[in-house]
């Protein structure tokens, strides 16, 4: 029997990992979690009004990357203006349109996760909107 | 909505790609880049020895790191008619970025024509001439047919005032020492053309004239010197915006070093937020002046240092004129030049009347003083660098402001030093390559002016886009458009007409007051869209091209790709329009006048820069030595070449010899300029009768990079049109809300802009994006200039109301403040 190459798809293959329960998640604040793998950290958060990529009941839980795609610096919540802070080079994203670069360095906006929460509200990630930083691949 | 690329992955340089030196072509900073190029079929692997960067890629990169790039560093372009992966990344050896690319360098690869992305599809590809209607594309020979037989006839010998020409005078872009060489041999060699003006300004002029007049160049330091310096002293300035890595990566190491910060501006920007976070607010001074107060401002800190006596008295003594009056006020020079004494005297200003007329308190205005000039408590200098860009070039009273400023770092000794230097920031990098424009006079005649009095009868235009960016622009669109459009009527009437008889009908429409209009740009302009002949160029990257930085820095970027279709090097354009002209002359019997437009055999723009900048700067530099040099080249001027090496000039002036005026003693002058409020015609009523002030300026996300970004997904995204920031407080009045489309208008014409809420902005101030290819700020810019033709921008007064609720293009945008906040 003549063996098969494994076809190679379009996309990455992102895993499906469950990041917490909505109950988790308090309004406002943000929740450390890394996807697609341990060394890609990120944030849950729980903004209070349905914005862009937002899910769960109320359309507000969205997540992000804390690693800025413009130099890989780790992102700051700013609870004030629900905003991710670079403190490296003074970008600031906006969590409540979509990680849309506010002002700064980047040439993209902040990569945001695409989530789903189940009947049990336990949130999935199952991908990612733009290239992480500091890897060519967003799954390693 | 946020835009977002969903890319995963990208390519992998392989080890063996193509390198080639990139000098981001942007901004005057200049940052080293390197393009990587390999086939379309190829790919490196994560494996250290399967990848340009050498390291393993199948692992997470930590910050700063040198391996990886963003999907908008990448693109798959044409090189020599085959498809190949481009990479385009920040260079961490060049010393001027250590790798930091800005939101707009970093796009470079985005920003390049592909057909596979489909980005850049805007570019022009081929010749065209307006026929039956429309434009139809045609050959290089057709196209410079028109051109030289229709220029032809308007031109002679000793008259050549009715060819008007619009020529950028800059490096980077499409700029650069081949291509100013290119035009400026034509027009300034074969021709000797009086009618012509600069991509951005009506006249064709210097926009510093009085710091050159004083003796001293406008770029006289290194950029190393914030780093060494006690003081950065910003004037108009908004750097982390529009110098971004010269702020990033010299600006913050100075200040992280201790250097105090004064930021004179009307407008709290991104810069003074950052100076904040890093000096912290003892350390940072923001002179929040009344819009157009600057030379009150100057003078009166020159008096004070002056009084204290915190001035440099031995290099007063051994660097600048003794006596009175070395040049007398004139026509051409709007202050009399001279000595210390003198320009003290005539300059004086007591702390409370400059506090009164520039609206902040004399405690400020000494402590500025203080940081400035007063001597260390061993006696030694106080170093300060200053730097000021278009918040006073485009200001008020531009050559007695930029003048005073002067004053203040020669009367301390603060230029040709370490430490110090007192400079513009600019927009685009220098290529200034040309014969001598002394013929065009000075004051130099106002184009734009000219143009709607019905003067000139062939318009060339290299690369300028008055719709967008000129003053008055309401009033020279709609005779710009009359004018042209006689020529297309006229020429529409002789369709399938011989060339003889097309040139006859062109002409006659001509002499009867229109306009024939020869376009050479990367893309279809606004401007383009009135033009008769439309000829495309390559910028670079398409091309081999060198320029210098704001610090002189001169590199070569080496072509890595090709350009679009049939587009040419402009010096290749100029020299094919020369050719044109010469066969043309030979043909009608006028052959003297033909004989000038010889010497332009170049094969390539190595041929241009060789004939230009290689003959007339001592024959020193060539691209196989620039290319050694890398992306840190060489700074001018070049002395030497030494073991392998160019050898070049790290800042001017250090041995206090003052040689820009050309003044056999080289000594710099003091510029006697005394406050006399808003001077150019129009603006002091302007303020009085309408109530925003509409300062204006750029933006980080889309300075000097506007006219590729038009169509850019990620750019479009977030400022879909131009904002004009506004208090809270006054949008209330006006019931505006974040997004809302409002109309700016005053006596002179009229625009548009997104609100976008600014708490910082002062209350009647506003700010408005410039150059926006929808809402031209230039439009309510009335034609009042300064003296020498200096357009005033930066004062304009109009009055607003609302016209649209925000548009669904908008309604997913951040309305969040630019400022970053420490968490």
């Amino acid at each position: 029997q003549e063996a098969k190459a494994a076809t190679n798809g379009a996309l990455v293959d992102y895993p499906t990992a469950r990041l917490a329960n909505v109950k988790d998640l308090k309004p406002n604040e943000p929740l450390p979690i890394a996807y697609p793998d341990a060394d890609a950290p990120g944030v849950l958060l729980k903004l209070g009004k349905a914005v862009e990529g937002g899910v769960g009941p109320e359309g507000d839980i969205v997540g992000f990357t804390t690693v800025c795609p413009h130099k890989g610096f780790p992102l700051a919540y700013n609870a004030e203006s629900k905003t991710m802070n670079c403190p490296g080079h003074y970008s600031v994203f906006d969590c409540e349109a979509g990680g849309q670069q506010t002002w700064g360095q980047a040439t993209q906006n902040l990569p945001q996760y695409m989530l789903r929460v189940d009947d049990k509200g336990d949130i999935y990630a199952e991908g990612v909107d733009e290239l992480l930083y500091g890897r060519l691949s967003n799954v390693l | 909505m946020a835009y977002k690329r969903n890319v995963d992955r990208l390519p992998i340089i392989p080890a063996d790609a193509k390198q080639h030196n990139v000098t981001c072509h942007y901004c005057i900073v200049g940052c080293g880049y390197k393009a990587y190029t390999w086939p379309v079929n190829k790919q490196g692997g994560t494996a250290p020895d399967q990848n340009a960067m050498g390291v393993d890629l199948s692992k997470q990169q930590p910050a700063d790191s040198d391996a990886w790039y963003s999907p908008s560093m990448y693109n798959v372009v044409k090189q020599d008619g085959r498809d190949v992966n481009l990479v385009i990344k920040p260079d961490k050896d060049c010393v001027v970025n250590s790798g930091l690319g800005s939101v707009r360098g970093a796009r470079i690869a985005e920003n390049r024509r592909s057909d596979k992305t489909g980005t850049q599809q805007q570019r022009l590809e081929e010749p065209m001439i307006w026929r039956y209607g429309t434009w139809q594309p045609t050959s290089w020979a057709d196209a410079l047919d028109l051109v030289a037989r229709v220029t032809a006839r308007v031109i002679d010998k000793d008259n050549e005032n009715d060819l008007f020409v619009s020529m950028f005078d800059h490096g980077g872009s499409a700029g650069g020492y081949e291509n100013t060489w290119g035009t400026g041999k034509l027009y300034f060699g074969s021709m000797k053309v009086k009618h012509c003006r600069i991509h951005n300004r009506p006249a064709y002029n210097s926009e510093v004239h009085s710091t050159r007049d004083m003796g001293v160049d406008e770029l006289n330091y290194n950029y190393e010197d914030y780093e060494l310096t006690d003081t950065i002293f910003l004037i108009g300035a908004n750097p982390l915006e529009t110098q971004t890595n010269l702020f990033l990566n010299h600006m913050i190491p100075g200040i992280r070093n201790g250097a105090k910060v004064i930021v004179v501006d009307p407008r709290h920007t991104v810069t003074i937020n950052a100076a904040n976070i890093e000096a912290g607010k003892d350390n940072v001074l923001h002179l929040q002046i009344n819009s157009g107060s600057d030379l009150a401002l100057f003078n009166t800190l020159f008096t004070y240092i002056a009084d204290q006596g915190w001035v440099d008295k031995e290099f007063i003594a051994n660097s600048t004129f003794q006596g009175d009056v070395a040049q007398a006020l004139d026509e051409g020079h709007p202050a009399a030049l001279g000595g210390f004494d003198m320009a003290r005297a005539e300059c004086k200003m007591s702390l409370t009347d400059g506090a009164k007329i520039c609206g902040v308190s004399e405690e400020d205005i000494k402590k500025a003083a203080e940081w400035i000039a007063k001597p260390k408590d061993d006696g030694s200098r106080r170093k300060c660098v200053t730097a000021y860009e278009k918040g006073i070039i485009w200001g008020n009273d531009n050559y007695r402001t930029i003048g005073a400023l002067v004053n203040i770092g020669l009367a301390t000794g603060n230029i040709g030093r370490e430490g110090g230097g007192v400079c513009r920031l600019g927009g685009h990098q220098e290529g200034y390559m040309r014969p001598s424009d002394a013929h065009v006079g000075r004051p130099a005649p106002y184009i734009d002016q000219l143009l709607i009095a019905g003067q000139g009868k062939v318009h060339h235009i290299w690369a300028n886009d008055h719709y967008k960016t000129t003053l008055n622009a309401s009033a020279f669109k709609r005779e710009y458009n009359r004018r042209t459009n006689m020529v297309k009527e006229a020429m529409d009437a002789r369709a399938g007409a011989t060339r003889e008889e097309l040139v006859e009908a062109i002409v006659a429409a001509i002499e009867a007051g229109g306009l024939f209009s020869v376009n050479v740009d990367i893309i279809h302009s606004q401007i383009g869209q009135a033009a008769h002949v439309i000829l495309p160029a390559v910028e670079s990257g398409e091309m081999n091209l060198t320029s210098m930085n704001g610090e002189r820095r001169m590199r070569l970027v080496e072509k890595y790709m090709d350009g679009p279709g049939s587009a040419q090097p402009d010096c290749m354009i100029a020299a094919g329009i020369a050719q044109n002209l010469e066969r043309v002359l030979r043909e009608q019997g006028r052959n003297e006048y033909a004989d000038q437009f010889k010497g332009y055999d170049w094969k390539s723009e190595e041929d241009a820069f060789m004939d230009g900048y290689h003959a007339n700067t001592g024959k020193i530099v060539t691209y196989d030595r620039l290319r050694d040099m890398g992306n840190n080249g060489v700074q001018e001027p070049v002395v030497d070449f030494k073991d392998g090496k160019l050898v070049g000039t790290k800042r001017l002036y250090e041995d206090g010899k003052f040689t820009r005026h050309g003044r056999e003693d080289k000594k710099a002058l003091f510029c006697a300029g005394a406050w006399r409020g808003l001077q150019a015609p129009g603006k002091a009523a302007q303020r009085d009768n309408y109530r925003f002030l509409v300062n204006n300026g750029r933006s980080n996300i889309n300075w000097q990079n506007w006219f590729l970004d038009k169509n850019n997904d990620f750019v479009a995204d977030r400022f879909p049109y131009p904002f004009i920031q506004i208090n809270p407080s006054d949008m209330a009045e006006f019931g505006l809300n974040p997004g809302d489309l409002v109309e700016i208008y005053n006596d002179v014409g009229a625009t548009q802009a997104m609100v976008y809420p600014e708490p910082t902005a002062r209350k009647n101030e506003t700010f408005m994006l410039f150059g926006a290819p929808s809402g031209t700020q230039g439009n309510i810019v009335n034609a009042g200039v300064n003296e020498l033709i200096l357009p005033n921008y930066k004062q304009t007064w109009a009055n607003i109301r609302k016209i649209s609720d925000a548009p669904a293009s908008v309604r997913g945008l951040s309305f969040k403040s630019f400022d970053y906040v420490a968490s």
